[in-house]
Parts: C-alpha cells; sequence; structure tokens
C-alpha cells in the first residue's frame, strides 16, 4: 500500500476526502476558502433590488388564482382554473424539496442518493397519522417532521461514516430499504404501489376538493417561502458558513479545526428536516402518498434539477425544481407535434418519454458544461 | 434439512447473478472512480439485447441454441455500449469525478425511458429452454436448474477475470491503476486505454447480467436494470470497492442472506438485511470501503 512514490499523489494513498470532487483541480494558489454567500459588493440600489425583485415575484404568484386568462399550450387551461393551479403547485413543491437538496450538494458539497427517502418519510408519516394512528393534523404534521428528523440522524449518523462516492452509495441503499418497505406494505399500513390517500376528514375543507384549488396553490407558494427563508438564514449562520468550507475543502475545513463530522451531519439534519416539510406539503397538495416519492428516481432527479438550475444557488435550485416538473408534465405533448409527425415511429416513441428529453438535455449540459454543476468562487 | 439445502442453493443462484453485475461496477470504480449508474441501463441494454435476437432468430432452433446466440449478442451489445460511452462521455469529464457520475446519472434516466418508449414500460416474456424451468433432485431437495446455470457462469466469469488480472500484461496494468494510478501514468503507460478496455468489459459482464437476469425473472422490463444495480451497488460497498474477490464474497453472502431472511422471517425483510448487513459492515470496518487492494 505504502509505496515511495506516494508524495506523487495529492493525498495519501487510500485515503479519499469527500470534498476533493467538488473541489478537484483546486490549487494552491486560490484563496483558501470562499465562507458563505456570494458577497456582492452591491449597496444601495443594487441592494433594494436584491430584495425587492423576490417581493414583486412573490406578490405576481400569489396574486395568479385571481387572473382568468388563457395561456394556449403553456398551461392545461385559465391560469386560475383547477388544473393549471395544481400544475403550478406541483411545481411549487418539487421547487421547494429541491431547494431543500440543494442544502446537502451545492451547500456542502454532500452527493447523497438518499434524500427521497425523507421526503417519503414526511409524505407518508402524514398520510399514516392522519388516517391509521387518527391524529388531528397539527399534531400529525409535528409527527412526521419530527420522526423523520430522527431519521435523517441515525441514517446520517451511519452513512457519514464514510466519504464522497461510498456515502453517496450508502444512502442510496438505505432510500432503496425504505422503498422496499413501503413497496411490500407492511400491516396494508403504506398501501403498496397504490400509495396511501389523503383522509379527506381529518384535513379542513379548504385544501380538500377542485374548487379548492387555489387554496392548495397557496399552500405550496408557502411552503417555497418557507424554506427559502430557512436556506438563506441558515447558509448565513456561522453553520451555513462552516458548511461551505467543507465543501470547497474538507480536509482544509478539519485542520480548520471544524467538526466536519458535525457539519456534514447537521446539513444532512437540515436538509432533511426542509425535505420532510416539503413531503408533508406534497401529500396534503397532492392528496396522498404515492410510492414514487421513494424511488431512487425520485432522488435522481432532484439531482438533476438542482444541477440544471445550478447547485449552490436558491434560485437555481427553485428554477430547476419548478422547470423539470413542468417540463415533465408538459413534455408528453411535444410527441404530438405537427412538425415531428414526418419522423420514424422510433425516434417519436423515444421523444414521447419526458425523462429522455430531461436525460439527454442534462447529459449534455453536465457534458459541455462541466464547471457549472459544482459551484466554483474562489 | 431439505429446506435449507434449496434455500442456499437459491441464495447462491442470487448471489451469482449479483456478482456478474457487480464485477464490472467493481472493476470500474477500482480503477478509475466512477460510480457507474449507467450500469443499469448496461443491463438493461443486455437483456432486451437477449431477448430481440431470441426473436429474430428462425423459430426452428431449438431454444437453448438461441438462447446462446441471444447472450453473445448481448455481451457484444454491452462491450460497445460500454466502449462508447467510456469515449464519448466519461474520458472527455476525466478529473471530474462528481460530473462523471452525473453523466452517467443522466445516462441512466435516459436509458430506462428510451426503452420505455420503444418496447413499452410492460413486462415482455422471455423464452426459456425446457430444462432451464426444471429441478434436480439432489440430498432430498428439489433444486432449480437455473440455479446451477447462474452459478456456473458466475464462476467461469471470476475465474477468467482473475486470470486476466493476475496472468495478462493488462491485468498487471489494471491492479498497478487500482492501487496507484498516478505511478502507473508516472511509468509511462497509458492507463486510457486501460479504462477503456475496463468499460467494455464492465458493459459485457452488466450485459451479461441482464440477459441472465431476464431469465430468472422470465422476462424483460425497462426498470429491470435499475434493480439489480442496486444490489451490485451493495454488494461493491460491502466487498471493498475495486477488489475482485470481495466483490464475490460478498455477492455470496448478500445471496444467501436475502434469501434465508425473505424464508425464515418475513417476505421483504431479506432485502432489508441486506441493507442491515450493509450497515453493519459500515459501522464495524469504515475504512475498508475507502480504499482498494485488488
Amino acid at each position: 500500500m505504502t509505496s515511495p512514490t506516494d508524495h506523487v499523489t495529492d493525498h495519501p494513498a487510500g485515503v479519499r476526502p469527500a470534498g476533493e470532487d467538488l473541489v478537484g483541480d483546486d490549487t494552491t494558489g486560490t484563496p483558501p476558502v470562499t465562507l458563505g454567500e456570494p458577497t456582492s459588493p452591491a449597496r444601495g440600489p443594487g441592494r433594494l433590488l436584491r430584495i425587492l425583485a423576490p417581493l414583486v415575484g412573490l406578490a405576481v404568484l400569489a396574486y395568479l388564482p385571481y387572473v382568468a386568462v388563457e395561456l394556449p399550450g403553456v398551461l392545461p387551461d385559465r391560469v386560475n382554473g383547477p388544473g393549471s393551479l395544481q400544475l403550478l403547485a406541483t411545481c411549487l413543491v418539487v421547487g421547494g424539496i429541491a431547494l431543500s437538496y440543494d442544502v446537502l450538494f451545492g451547500r456542502t458539497g454532500l452527493l447523497s442518493f438518499g434524500h427521497a427517502l425523507f421526503v417519503a418519510a414526511g409524505s407518508y408519516l402524514l398520510t399514516v397519522s392522519l388516517s391509521t394512528w387518527a391524529l388531528p393534523l397539527p399534531v400529525a404534521v409535528l409527527a412526521a417532521l419530527g420522526l423523520s428528523t430522527l431519521l435523517a440522524l441515525v441514517v446520517g449518523a451511519v452513512a457519514l461514516r464514510v466519504g464522497g462516492i461510498a456515502f453517496a452509495m450508502v444512502t442510496l441503499a438505505f432510500a432503496q430499504a425504505a422503498s422496499i418497505i413501503v413497496m411490500r406494505n407492511p400491516g396494508g399500513v403504506t398501501g403498496g404501489e397504490e400509495g396511501r390517500p389523503l383522509d379527506r376528514d381529518a384535513v379542513p375543507d379548504l385544501l380538500v376538493g377542485v374548487a379548492n384549488a387555489p387554496y392548495r396553490y397557496w399552500l405550496a407558494l408557502a411552503l417555497v417561502v418557507v424554506t427559502w427563508v430557512a436556506v438563506a438564514v441558515l447558509v448565513r449562520s456561522r453553520a451555513g458558513h462552516a458548511m461551505a468550507a467543507v465543501r470547497e475543502n474538507e480536509q482544509r475545513a478539519a485542520v480548520l479545526g471544524f467538526g466536519t463530522y458535525r457539519v456534514k451531519l447537521l446539513a444532512l439534519v437540515a436538509g432533511s428536516f426542509l425535505g420532510a416539510l416539503g413531503g408533508v406539503v406534497h401529500a396534503l397538495v397532492l392528496g396522498g402518498s404515492n410510492p414514487h416519492l421513494t424511488t431512487s428516481e425520485f432522488t435522481l432527479s432532484l439531482l438533476v434539477m438542482v444541477v440544471l438550475g445550478g447547485a449552490g444557488s436558491r434560485w437555481g435550485a427553485l428554477l430547476g425544481g419548478v422547470l423539470y416538473t413542468y417540463a415533465d408534465a408538459r413534455l408528453v405533448e411535444v410527441s404530438n407535434a405537427a412538425f415531428l409527425q414526418g419522423l420514424p415511429d422510433v425516434v417519436r416513441q423515444v421523444l414521447s418519454q419526458p425523462l429522455f428529453i430531461l436525460g439527454a438535455f442534462f447529459v449534455a449540459v453536465v457534458y459541455f458544461a462541466p464547471s457549472s454543476t459544482s459551484r466554483r468562487r474562489a | 434439512m431439505s429446506d435449507l439445502v434449496l434455500l442456499i442453493v437459491t441464495g447462491l443462484g442470487l448471489g451469482a447473478l449479483y456478482f456478474i453485475a457487480a464485477s464490472g461496477l467493481s472493476l470500474i470504480y477500482g480503477l478509475m472512480g466512477v460510480l457507474n449508474f449507467a450500469h443499469g441501463a448496461f443491463i438493461t441494454a443486455g437483456a432486451y439485447a437477449a431477448w430481440l435476437t431470441m426473436g429474430a432468430l428462425p423459430a426452428g432452433w431449438p431454444v437453448v441454441l438461441r438462447l446462446l446466440v441471444g447472450v453473445l449478442v448481448a455481451v457484444c451489445v454491452g462491450a460497445v455500449v460500454g466502449r462508447v460511452v467510456e469515449v464519448v462521455l466519461i474520458r472527455p469529464l476525466y478529473r471530474h469525478h462528481i460530473q462523471q457520475v452525473l453523466v452517467t446519472v443522466g445516462l441512466s434516466l435516459a436509458g430506462v425511458a428510451a426503452a420505455q418508449g420503444i418496447w413499452g414500460s410492460d413486462p415482455r416474456a422471455v423464452e426459456s429452454p425446457a430444462w432451464i424451468g426444471g429441478t434436480t433432485d439432489m440430498l432430498g431437495a428439489r433444486l432449480p436448474d437455473d440455479r446451477f446455470v447462474y452459478v456456473l457462469v458466475a464462476g467461469v466469469l471470476f475465474v477468467g477475470l482473475l486470470a486476466l488480472l493476475h496472468l495478462t500484461r493488462l491485468g498487471l496494468v489494471i491492479r498497478a491503476g487500482v492501487e496507484n494510478r498516478t505511478m502507473v501514468e508516472a511509468l509511462g503507460i497509458d492507463v486510457h486505454r486501460t479504462f477503456t478496455v475496463v468499460f467494455a468489459l464492465g458493459g459485457a459482464a452488466a450485459a451479461l447480467a441482464g440477459a441472465l437476469y431476464s431469465q430468472y425473472a422470465g422476462a424483460v422490463s425497462p426498470a429491470q436494470g435499475g434493480s439489480l444495480l442496486i444490489y451490485a451497488f451493495i454488494v461493491v460497498v460491502i466487498g471493498g470497492m475495486g477488489s475482485l474477490t470481495g466483490t464475490a464474497v460478498a455477492a455470496v453472502a448478500v445471496g444467501l442472506v436475502q434469501q434465508l431472511a425473505n424464508y425464515y422471517a418475513a417476505t421483504g425483510v431479506g432485502d432489508l438485511s441486506v441493507v442491515l448487513l450493509l450497515a453493519l459492515v459500515l459501522l464495524l470496518r469504515p475504512t475498508s470501503l475507502k480504499g482498494a487492494t485488488a
């Protein structure tokens, strides 16, 4: 194992620090660690714009249920029609969940393939505690969040014993185990492939029924706002700075005296808590828990969203999540488009799969702009 | 007693499939540090290649012959796909490990979606030779014949790969590369060419696993590769990434644990106990996962 040539490599043989991949060819010439948020020097008008723009956007989004305009080809019906609002609400919820995944991947550099586990835990624990355990809604939400966070603590404590690619594999295995449990439907609790519907009597009438789509839309919007603010507070805190240090160079952060294990565990638990919150809202907005939430495919699509939008940026993760969900729902129409009719059947069949288009697009983005997928701000 | 014999043989058969799928993954990881999510797509490609070939050959031929040709075609397709993926997508991203993983993730999503678009998401039945569904009486148990085939193929693959690693110059370069890639490069050996070979080898093994797994499941479906891949990942982690012997031992252990727990506890417990086994290995020997010694 040890050979006289070990000094040739950057690290002692056999030791592969988790942060290595993200910093890649980081040389000693660059400033050691960039902490926290982009320190924009903008003061005065620029700063005002940075605060005002999201607020205006939020106001516009909140007003959408009063807009009765048809947007043919863009949305299924009127903007404030139930179909459109449900689609927009789903996009926002997934955007919020993508935002929570970015705490792990973009902020701390943890390549977790198990985020679906915590989102699904939030979703299933809510539906199960409402119907099987007959808890009132506030208690059920608290139970779902509390148990999911506990699960994140246990899984994180085990999985973080390894770093880098091994961590990715271990989280994947845990998520897969959960997926198996949900599919096996132990005691009829999870509903197997059918999923578990939301107990309509246990939630307020405002969240049930086609006519109340605006309220579910506003709930989804609220989730995005809460997650957004939580992530903003987190990355500006001391812990957030430590997370950034771990992402940029874990060994260096350890040498500087950060307890990197604890920092990573904190990031995982915080991200999972927000993910579970997203799962809870997901269940409320979509009226139940779907086993698709537990699959590794869901985590992979979260990864795709965050990378496409721009890892380590709140706007990026949110927009990535929203646009991905929108594309996934609307790309089916592409296969019916007139300009495709002349193509051979096989090509049309392949193009009719939104995931094929998104997957191929993702490969192209990573391939042609590899540095865009990991944030380098040196 | 006969139950136990049956479970051990079926567990070994399952472990053999895991080993075939995991061997390429382990080599690729050990040498190149690439966690290849596209391996699931390779497995699916192999399964469909074998299925399509069997359908295209004249129906008058005996099923065994068609199956053999199908498996051969699958292995070739897997090798070509692996080679193309390495040359076109992985090589330009050399030194970007995370990006390599991301590319294979995108590839796995797109591959499954493409198969779904062309052949539909429903499982399609696969023809099997009559004797493969039959049983052999041994030690008082009726043992399914197909498991012996899997164990035999996995054994041949294991010995073949070991021979390749230890008796040929290529194997020497691979083993040296796993241990210290920088040093091998410094000695003036083109490791990149070896990467392509290892990827083609991994693709071929994955396709072989896919073709055999479709016999095991009796059908081909787009999601098959992904489900086998998860266990292959677990096997690779438990076996110590990059070590072929470790992978073989882990594959057998995982297969046996899964079968025994599924029978003696309850259905589904076996799948979970595999994950518990993984957690246990991580807690007790976390260092075994960090590096690899081939």
